[in-house]
């Protein structure tokens, strides 16, 4: 089956916003059936990376999508060994989009699941994050790029879903070798099985209609294309009925799941994962899917994200819920917001003068 | 005719590069890409715009041919 287009999308956005809801009610956090950025700080913590107790889990999930997009690109001819595009600012610039959806406590994906739950703080991080990738659509049309990648032998572009393989492995054979929360976000999961098979189809169907929450938007700003916002629009939507339905739908500021309404920081917190979005070619799981398709920049992009998890929590970066993040927290937000600022200033630059 | 050569490049360049060349040559350009997001995305632009495309196989690349 070919899914392309305006109705690929939308079906892959009620996918999501219905597998999301029934993770929900399957045992995941509230607002939570995928967050990219969550999951991967909880892997962070399951592998001894950070030692935060209430976040510490495999989340199959995570390997689920990376898998079915590394499966279904080998099918479809899809896979695509290559790296090269400045590895190491696509660390860093993963790093600072962890931190700043840690700080806003979500990934534009669970912005969007959060939105559907009736959670306004997130429409805070939506404008945000709008602004970051308006930020980027600004150095992007003005020659910002990260540079070409080259092709790469197909170990190379194999190794990222292997190692996702080995870790679910290890997590089902020796899960002594892991932490796990007992209470806490952490603590609360739907069964392995279906986080895993959740997963896949999510990989699959995203990997087959490129979805990114934030080429919706930066398509609309640059090219006036409304192609990639119909993923986005579908799994509000979708997310939003599903919980009007299983009476999971709660209006307002106040006392939302895993949420604070610090105004100021859930917006810059999602301008920096819009404007790292936008400078890396996609959202956090965009970067995972591109990670299974082969592209070793993704897979350093995904790292970065990993390690930014757990520098986010070692060092009291991320925010706490009802309350906010802290003076960590928001130094270190205002000064990757800077970093990026900068790396995208010199970049187009220097690309604007070798033209 | 002017050709863009996108080749390594992921998105959303190729579609920027092809909206500048298109901008600096009107009657039509060729752009090379090798990334199945371009593959799609730039034929698509293109035919928003008013364009016709048509997608070439070339080795391990494609070449959009872009015209009035």
């Amino acid at each position: 089956m070919r899914i392309s287009g305006k109705a690929g999308l939308a079906v892959t956005g009620a996918a999501i916003g219905i597998i999301s809801v029934a993770l929900v009610a399957l045992g995941n956090p509230a607002n939570m059936g995928f967050c990219i950025a969550c999951f991967i700080r909880d892997i962070a913590g399951a592998m001894h990376l950070h030692t935060a107790p209430i976040v510490e889990y495999v989340r199959p999930e995570i390997i689920g999508i990376v898998f079915g997009s590394f499966a279904i690109s080998v099918i479809k001819g899809d896979f695509n060994p290559r790296a090269g595009s400045s590895p190491v600012l696509r660390f860093i610039i993963g790093f600072i989009v962890m931190v700043g959806a840690l700080v806003f406590l979500g990934c534009p994906l669970r912005m969007v699941l959060r939105l559907g739950g009736g959670d306004l703080n997130a429409l805070v991080g939506l404008a945000g994050f709008a602004a970051g990738i308006a930020a980027g659509c600004f150095f992007l049309s003005r020659g910002f790029s990260l540079g070409r990648a080259s092709k790469e032998s197909p170990l190379e572009g194999v190794a990222f879903p292997a190692i996702n393989v080995a870790l679910f492995i290890a997590f089902l054979a020796v899960p002594s070798l892991f932490l796990f929360s007992e209470s806490g976000p952490g603590s609360m999961h739907a069964p392995v099985a279906a986080s895993l098979l959740a997963g896949l189809i999510v990989g699959i169907a995203a990997e087959r209609t490129r979805l990114c929450m934030a080429g919706g938007i930066r398509d609309m700003i640059l090219i006036r294309d409304f192609t990639l916002i119909t993923g986005f629009v579908a799994i509000f939507a979708f997310a939003l009925i599903g919980n009007l339905i299983t009476g999971r739908f709660s209006l307002g500021f106040a006392e939302q799941p895993v949420a604070h309404s610090a105004h100021i920081w859930n917006f810059l917190g999602m301008f920096a994962v819009g404007l790292g979005s936008a400078m890396l070619g996609g959202c956090p799981l965009r970067q995972l899917i591109m990670a299974g398709e082969g592209s070793g920049d993704s897979a350093m992009a995904v790292l970065g994200m990993l390690v930014g998890a757990a520098c986010a929590h070692n060092f009291s970066l991320a925010a706490s819920a009802n309350v906010g993040p802290g003076i960590n927290g928001k130094v270190a937000l205002v000064i990757g917001i800077v970093l990026l600022v900068a790396i995208a200033a010199i970049v187009t630059e220097r690309n604007r003068r070798s033209e | 005719m002017k050709e863009i050569d996108c080749r390594g490049l992921g998105c959303p360049e190729p579609v920027i590069r092809t909206k500048k060349g298109l901008k600096e040559s009107p009657d039509g350009v060729d752009v090379i890409v090798d990334d199945r997001a371009a593959r799609e995305n730039v034929p698509r632009y293109a035919e928003a715009t008013g364009y016709k495309a048509e997608v070439k196989q070339e080795g391990e690349a494609w070449r959009i041919e872009i015209r009035r």
